[in-house]
């Protein structure tokens, strides 16, 4: 066979890579793969950055988990401790916490990893934290993105889980009160909450189960759902191709930037080991979570400062701030001051995940969308993003409340009645103002485009008047800061026909109108300059 | 509700196709100029300069190669309890603190070698990748649900409903068996919440001393922690146990007192409370003995110990439990009986 | 409430210039000693604290009385600077100590004659010797943590109130603090909490929160737990990555025009 032939002829010739490559891709057909993907364009932008910062330090602590695997015994036995802590010579403990000391003190290294996995976990969440809010800013999760929204959403969502039950494990004072505080939001779960604490903890608490049942959970369940929600969000992210800003020759039907081969190759590899890197200095310079200092959990012992990690902040604030509501009726009772927060809690995290679906269905749009807007120039939906962020920092505020007061000499009393009422306040106060700063800065880009930059340049005229000179733009100036797409309120139209039928109008017509009149309405958005506008200023101007 | 009744003329003009380059003229001057004209870079033009962008990239590549051998020596040579002062961390592991450079060192600079590489020796000439649209064409969208009829017709699911409906009922009931297995995760609540290991006569143990406590010892404003007798550290089951039976003993004068049970329930003032905190069951006892409150550290429930301990501020939806204690003929404190409401956290079975 | 601290202020240094002009005594018989000391005491007394706890040390609304605290409580308040107090509020915090040792135990000596409390301890009792560490570190989660954080880095009360940091406190403060439950904060006489024990958790936190105690993993970060830590990882760990991503993503510098 011709086939056969041709092969045979170039065994001989080919270099041993080319060989390789040929017999993977008779098998796996990677020539055709690689057609498309090779030389895949992405855009420089730091921000498109930041979600490989979340990628990595994920691989960092799959990498360091598998080490502290090795050590870590999931058991909640109790033994004595006789590592080389002395404050800690002869104290009971579980095995876990027993393991984990061994790790940190007995282990070479093992300080090391612990401290790279724990800091890995955190960036990891900050990271996930930052990018999910760059998409939202600047629009990236409009169609054909919504899906990977979500991917995105639930991997948060996930790390969260997977970083509280990691937060878990070794048992210490501090991770046993958080687990302590789950029971307790477990048992509020009105009819089966205390069977759900029963199966969960294999009997009354503490038990001696958590600790292996959070072990597979965090080691298994939730980092094996999130990998493949990972491959997910990133084939999706190859498929899209990359968004990108407006700017000259970039347009809604291209990607520009620098092709795979070689130069994101590099730079993306490159950034792998300078966030390894970074992570690792990190570890060596700063102490995080020092199990020994806090001791063996005991449940009737306790510390002052008893918080979560950063990410679960926001919970502990809805948590310290509600009001103690409890009903009692008919034999049972309703547990308000701990089930509320609970419900509340993961509403926090829909409330900005649903988002896209609303503003998709406000303006009806279904085109694709690769360019991105500018904050500013989506004024709503950037009120919106800042709202919610700053909802999430008063409760951050919540979840930190006897530090504010220790470190700023507050009473606890007020800082928690500030957040009770700031919880309601502060992001209706943050939507406004950011909404008029938008406007602002819209107003100030139409300015610049008909009137040109202020160079700073001052003139005297002859009949004594000063001015400041301004230059124009240079073309690409002006074709970025009219880019943008700007959308005409919806308009319910006429409610009866030709023949004076009356049409019945929707209530959820009527919505979208009012909700399309907030986002486009005159007092939502400056209208663009128009050609018109800067025909006669520019004519205008060439009078001087 | 979908957007085709959305009238067309709301939507803002589409861009323009393939970003074809346009030229600015009377009737668009915010026309997209197309991309710039790409200029050089140093190294680009000048071959020194990118030899010493090649020496930088291979310097850093060697710094990390002796980073490398760093760690491995570190590793070997610095015993793993060796203290030392650095300033300004303070006194630290000096073999983590060396690892953790070492390594670091050994990866950034890897990294930043490969980033100087990229963004120095290889093209910076942007390049414009055509999007195509992600829905498919109208053809492929019929010829795939076609196909899709076709197979649902040859399978007959629709017309032989009782396979169908069978079918659904199988796989709807299998993954009750994956529930039941989940039936012996822990046993049934039960009244296991309800009950702690307190009753009649057992003596109130001083956390500290591991002693029964005397009347006498308890002096007003001191603050001491219980156990009751026969529970030990080395038992079983003493976690459990004592995650309910925690006591917070503090004497108070008894006209003090403002709720009338508590000072019966009490033995000339001394108080013995639930150190579990009925809001999620911290073990509550920040304890003011000027004001008599006692604050959770956790989520700062405070209670007022001279008022039945009811709640005055904070999450907390209910006055901790009161262990009734009594003396006994050799003056040492014992409880009257266990607690009269489940300690701990409010459950739904509570009442 | 400026009036209130001007004149507070003056009293304290009165009493500080009448103490660095009276006579010391000390080489006398023992007895004769006390009594005088008493007499020193008493007069310091009348000129620094009268004022708040009434001349006889029963009390006013301003001052709790003093029969019966003992010469440790005098000690513990005048040796930590928390007495004479400068101004009302939540709490007197520590400050810069007024009174030189032989006067506060002039003072110590004086309140002891008024009813008899825990005295002073020696050195032997809040020393390092005999102590068990891991002992100490139980019995200090047990009953100081909840209050103090779990090396003793302090932590908020209601109303502003707080539990001090306890780094660099005098051993004899610390024994004498739980002798006597200033202020807030409640006493765990030798009757609940034994000398040993008192011992044991002294060197404890000697050990835990020292000039030299050691943070195996790098900057302790306040001790304070995630808090912290969580604005470190933001700060200085996404702050860095994002400063590296920027240096990453920008555009290379292009050869000035010739």
């Amino acid at each position: 066979m011709s086939t056969n032939d041709t092969t045979a002829t170039r065994r001989g010739k080919a270099p041993a890579g080319e060989r390789v490559a040929d017999w993977a891709d008779g098998r796996l057909g990677i020539y055709s793969l690689a057609k498309t993907n090779m030389r895949k364009i992405f855009p420089d932008h730091w921000s498109f950055m930041l979600g490989e910062v979340c990628l990595y330090s994920f691989i960092i602590i799959i990498l360091t988990g598998v080490y502290l695997t090795l050590f870590f015994h999931p058991s909640m036995n109790e033994v004595e401790y006789h590592g080389s802590y002395i404050p800690l010579q002869g104290q009971m403990m579980s095995e876990a916490f027993n393991s984990t000391m061994h790790i940190s003190f007995d282990v070479r290294g093992g300080l090391l990893i612990r401290q790279i996995h724990h800091w890995a976990a955190l960036i990891f969440l900050a990271g996930m934290f930052v990018h999910m809010m760059r998409v939202f800013f600047t629009g990236a999760f409009r169609k054909p993105r919504e899906v990977n929204w979500l991917f995105g959403f639930l991997l948060l969502v996930l790390g969260m889980f997977t970083g509280f039950t990691g937060y878990s494990l070794p048992d210490d004072l501090l991770s046993g009160t958080g687990v302590r505080f789950m029971e307790g939001a477990i048992l509020s779960v009105p009819i089966v909450g205390t069977y759900l604490s029963m199966f969960l903890f294999g009997g009354e608490f503490p038990g001696g189960d958590f600790v292996a049942r959070f072990y597979s959970i965090h080691i298994l369940l939730l980092p094996g759902i999130m990998l493949g929600l990972l491959v997910g969000h990133l084939i999706l992210v190859f498929y899209h191709k990359h968004t990108q800003f407006a700017g000259p020759g970039r347009t809604n039907n291209n990607v520009v930037g620098m092709p795979l081969l070689p130069v994101y190759m590099a730079k993306a590899g490159g950034f792998f080991f300078l966030v390894f890197g970074v992570i690792a200095a990190i570890a060596a310079i700063a102490s995080i979570n020092p199990i020994w200092a806090m001791g063996p959990y005991r449940p009737d012992m306790v510390s002052t400062g008893a918080q979560p990690d950063w990410y679960m902040g926001f919970s502990e604030g809805l948590i310290r701030v509600m009001p103690g509501w409890e009903i009692n009726l008919w034999g049972h009772t309703l547990v308000l001051g701990v089930f509320i927060p609970l419900v509340i809690f993961p509403l926090v995290l829909v409330a900005i995940a649903v988002y896209p679906f609303v503003e998709a269905w406000v303006t009806g749009d279904r085109r694709e969308h690769h360019i991105l807007d500018r904050p500013r120039n989506a004024p709503t939906r950037t009120a919106f993003g800042a709202a919610w962020v700053s909802w999430y920092f008063v409760l951050m505020i919540g979840g930190g409340n006897d530090l504010w007061a220790t470190h700023f000499h507050l009473s606890i009393n007020a800082i928690t009645w500030f957040v009770r009422v700031g919880f309601f306040v502060v992001p209706v106060l943050v939507f406004i103002a950011t909404k008029r700063m938008c406007l602002g800065l819209q107003r100030r880009d139409k300015d610049k485009v008909l009137h040109g930059r202020e160079s700073g340049i001052i003139k005297r005229l002859p009949h004594g008047e000063f001015i400041e000179v301004h230059e124009p733009l240079s073309q690409d100036a002006l074709h970025t800061l009219t880019a943008h797409e700007q959308y005409k309120p919806l308009e319910i139209g006429p409610t009866t026909d030709d023949n004076g039928v009356e049409r019945k109008v929707k209530g959820s017509e009527k919505l979208r109108a009012k909700l399309s009149e907030a986002y486009f309405g005159e007092e939502s958005q400056i209208a663009k300059p128009t050609v018109e506008e800067y025909k006669e200023i520019t004519s205008g101007h060439g009078h001087h | 509700m979908s957007s085709q009744d959305i009238p067309e003329e709301n939507l803002p003009a589409e861009q323009d196709e393939h970003g074809a380059v346009s030229v600015a003229d009377e009737k668009n001057p915010f026309a997209d100029p197309g991309l710039p004209p790409h200029e050089h870079r140093v190294q680009d033009i000048d071959e020194r300069a990118a030899k010493r962008s090649e020496r930088m990239v291979a310097l850093l590549f060697t710094v990390s190669m002796l980073a490398t051998v760093g760690f491995i020596a570190s590793y070997v040579a610095i015993p793993h309890d060796k203290a030392i002062y650095v300033f300004p961390i303070g006194h630290i592991n000096a073999l983590n603190f060396a690892l953790g450079l070492t390594l670091g060192l050994a990866l950034f600079a890897i990294g930043a070698g490969a980033v100087h590489w990229a963004r120095t020796l290889m093209s910076d000439v942007e390049i414009a990748d055509e999007r195509h649209p992600v829905e498919a064409s109208p053809e492929v969208k019929a010829k795939v649900m076609d196909d899709f009829r076709a197979g649902a017709k040859e399978s007959a699911l629709g017309r032989r409903k009782l396979i169908r409906n069978t079918m659904f009922g199988a796989l709807a009931l299998f993954p009750l068996s994956g529930v039941m297995l989940l039936r012996d995760l822990g046993p049934l609540p039960g009244t296991k919440l309800r009950h702690t290991m307190w009753s009649k006569g057992k003596l109130l143990v001083n956390m500290n001393t591991n002693e029964p406590l005397r009347a006498s010892d308890v002096s007003v404003g001191s603050l001491t922690f219980a156990k009751p007798e026969g529970l030990e550290e080395k038992d079983e089951n003493f976690q459990t146990e004592i995650a309910k039976a925690a006591l917070m003993i503090v004497r108070i004068q008894p006209d003090n007192i403002k709720d009338k049970r508590e000072l019966e329930w009490s033995h000339e003032g001394i108080v013995a409370y639930s150190k579990i905190c009925t809001h999620v069951g911290c073990p509550i006892s920040l304890y003011e003995q000027q004001t008599h409150h006692v604050l959770c550290p956790c989520h700062q429930s405070t209670f007022d110990l001279s008022d039945g301990a009811r709640v005055i501020f904070g999450p907390a939806g209910h006055a901790l439990p009161q262990l009734r204690i009594g003396v006994n003929d050799e003056g040492y404190l014992e409880a009257l009986g266990d607690f009269e409401e489940p300690v701990g956290p409010a459950f739904w079975e509570r009442g | 409430m400026a009036a209130l601290v001007v004149l507070l202020l003056a009293l304290a240094c009165t009493g500080g210039l009448y103490a660095a002009f009276a006579p010391a005594s000390k080489a006398q018989a023992d007895e004769t000693a006390q009594s005088l000391a008493i007499d020193e005491g008493k007069k310091l007394f009348s000129v620094g604290c009268a004022s708040c706890h009434g001349t006889g040390g029963q009390g006013t609304s301003d001052g709790p009385s003093l029969v019966g605290v003992g010469s440790a409580a005098v000690d513990f308040q005048v040796g930590t600077g928390r007495m004479p107090a400068q101004q009302p509020g939540a709490q007197v915090p520590r400050k810069k100590v007024v009174y030189t040792q032989a006067e506060i135990d002039q003072l110590a000596a004086y309140i002891s004659s008024l009813g008899a409390g825990p005295s002073v301890p020696t050195k032997a009792q809040y020393g390092p010797e005999g102590a068990d560490i891991a002992k100490g570190g139980e019995l200090f989660r047990t009953n100081c943590a909840q209050c103090h954080n779990f090396t003793g880095k302090g932590g908020a009360l209601t109303h502003g109130k707080f539990a001090p940091d306890l780094e660099g406190v005098d051993p004899k403060h610390i024994y004498e603090a739980m002798q006597t439950g200033p202020q807030n904060m409640p006493s765990f006489p030798d009757t609940t909490l034994s000398e040993q024990n008192k011992k044991d958790i002294i060197a404890y936190l000697h050990a835990v929160n020292g000039d030299d105690t050691e943070s195996p993993g790098g900057l302790e970060l306040g001790g304070l737990g995630p808090v912290s830590e969580g604005l470190f990882a933001w700060i200085f760990g996404l702050g860095a990555l994002i400063a590296v991503a920027v240096w990453v993503a920008a555009r290379t510098a292009k050869a000035k025009k010739s």
